[in-house]
């Protein structure tokens, strides 16, 4: 190895450091004042409190807006990862006229900018005369969840071991039957990922709800209204700590399974898989 | 084309999610661009096909500026996010050995907080009494508060290139992964330098990935409302505030319709140039 490949990782390595520290900033600085005592998010901290969580408790429309959110998440994260795991099975097991098509359509929500979707999707429903409400919501989430959804399940369909589908059939079971005893089981860790997933990205979604929601609003579109009364944001980022929590708790979980998954199947544990590959 | 009992059984199975597709993204699309030919009266919509609203999205002099400042600060944006990311990307690629995994889920994790809290949070940090200003006079750097650093098209930059440098970094290190690492060393053994085996060998190999890293940014980020909305100001607006305005406020969803189209058409535009001289590029040593 020459010099400089010699002097090259560690600058290398301080760098990588510099841009985690960079893409953490923001986040760290949301438990930080969370806490703090000052109604002002500014430095220096001024002492500890836990009175912005208290104050959450006592907000009324926090809570329907968490209800709503969790109602949103649940139904997206159900119907985007049972139409994800259609789309993914048929996509790794399948050879079928005008795949490329078809899955190129599926996947687009996932280059096609929010607000697009968004527009795309109020104007047809103002023309239909269809009231906006959380299913509205629903309706849209569930579309941008697909290709998250199909990214983490065709990795779990693909690497399904065909033969032992054949055996089932030789041993005289349904299609439906090993579905369920043998397929199902197989992917079932993926599956639960890929709930995971969806939930915490409509959970996150601001975009889309902000066009589609009704009366009803989530939770982002709930801190959004908040945003413009700066006596709120303490309680903001309080809130904004409960998300983050809650968001890399969901990951870590979904992370766990996938990994499970992986050495069910028997493959590289370390490969990195859902989107990443 | 002959269906046999395989692809039969595959579209049915891909039918749904493709039912659900068709009905919710192919249709309402199909719909704005109809839309876009069409005016607004008032309260109702006039159907006789017009190119009135294209007229006015591609001559007013707002919509010119606006549509040339969200190009501008989206390709800067892009260039920035990708600059920033490859190093980290090459660093996990090539030199992290164990803990790969760790790195990129920690890579990832920043994403999936919430985007208007960590959009908000700069704001937060950039203010006028903001994080920064308080920290660096308290530590008496300065004397009074910095005011360059909001609502201005600089913080926009900065705001996109932190929320999006995630999508640049994963693709940009799948590309080097999939770099045989014994074609790096065969360019060291015909005597190729470090400077030039990464120019001729890794940087055209990791081509696709840089490609990919680009449009990935470069597409939703025209799309961006709310970061154009809470940092940049007056002077940091962008197309897509003045779509989000055309369909809400100002109650005029064809002309919103027209600008929506007029971007992606633009941004299309690029994007397939930017594909077709990265391939080329990338395609030099082959």
């Amino acid at each position: 190895m020459s010099r400089i490949s010699r002097i090259l990782p560690n600058w290398l390595g301080i760098y990588a450091v510099a841009f985690m520290l960079f893409l953490y900033a923001p986040v760290v600085l949301l438990p930080l004042f969370a806490f703090n005592s000052s109604t002002i998010i500014a430095f220096p901290l001024t002492g500890y409190t836990t009175e912005w969580f208290t104050v959450l408790w006592e907000t009324e429309a926090l809570h329907s807006a968490v209800r709503n959110s969790l109602f949103v998440g649940i139904t997206t994260a159900v119907l985007s990862t049972l139409l994800g795991a259609c789309a993914a099975r048929a996509m790794a097991r399948y050879r079928f006229p005008v795949k490329r098509g078809i899955v190129g359509l599926v996947m687009l929500p996932l280059v096609l900018p929010e607000i697009i979707v968004g527009v795309a999707l109020l104007v047809v429903l103002v023309q239909l005369g269809v009231p906006l409400s959380l299913w509205t919501v629903i309706g849209g989430h569930v579309l941008i969840c697909i290709p998250f959804a199909i990214a983490i399940l065709n990795s779990a369909f693909a690497s399904l071991d065909q033969s032992l589908e054949e055996a089932s059939f030789d041993l005289g079971e349904s299609r439906w039957g090993t579905f369920r005893r043998i397929i199902l089981p197989l992917v079932m860790p993926g599956v639960i990922s890929s709930l995971l997933i969806t939930f915490t990205i409509s959970l996150d979604e601001f975009i889309i709800a902000f066009f589609l929601t009704g009366t009803d609003v989530t939770l982002p579109v709930y801190i959004w209204s908040q945003l413009r009364f700066p006596a709120k944001l303490p309680s903001i980022m309080a809130l904004g700590t409960i998300m983050l929590a809650l968001s890399v708790l969901l990951l870590i979980t979904a992370e766990w399974f996938r990994r499970r998954a992986a050495r069910r199947q028997g493959l590289d544990v370390q490969a990195p898989g859902g989107f990443v590959g | 084309m002959r269906l046999d009992a395989e692809g039969r059984r595959g579209l049915t199975l891909i039918s749904p999610t493709l039912i659900y597709a068709l009905v919710m993204l192919a249709a309402p699309l199909a719909m704005v661009v109809t839309f876009s030919f069409w005016t607004q009266n008032y309260l109702d919509i006039d159907t006789t096909f017009t190119l009135d609203n294209y007229h006015e999205a591609w001559t007013q002099p707002i919509y010119q500026t606006l549509m040339a400042r969200s190009l501008i600060i989206s390709v800067v944006v892009t260039v920035v996010t990708v600059l920033l990311a490859f190093p980290v990307a090459y660093y996990i690629s090539f030199r992290v050995t164990r803990r790969k995994t760790l790195w990129l889920f920690l890579v990832t994790i920043p994403f999936w907080t919430s985007y208007l809290l960590r959009v908000f949070l700069w704001k937060v940090i950039l203010g006028y009494n903001g994080v920064l200003n308080s920290a660096l006079m308290g530590m008496g750097f300065i004397d009074e508060p910095l005011t360059f650093l909001l609502y201005n098209a600089n913080a926009v930059v900065l705001t996109l290139a932190h929320a999006w440098a995630p999508f640049a970094i994963l693709p940009i290190f799948v590309a080097l992964e999939k770099i045989d690492r014994s074609l790096l060393e065969a360019a060291e053994d015909l005597g190729d330098g470090p400077w030039r085996r990464f120019r001729r060998v890794t940087l055209p190999l990791a081509m696709p990935g840089v490609i990919a890293a680009t449009l990935i940014v470069l597409i939703p980020t025209v799309g961006d409302f709310i970061t154009p909305r809470l940092v940049g100001g007056t002077d940091g607006l962008m197309i897509a505030n003045m779509i989000q305005i055309q369909v809400g406020r100002a109650n005029n969803a064809p002309l919103g319709a027209a600008l929506a189209i007029s971007s992606m058409v633009v941004v299309g535009t690029l994007s397939v140039l930017i594909f077709l001289v990265g391939r080329r590029f990338g395609g030099r040593t082959r």
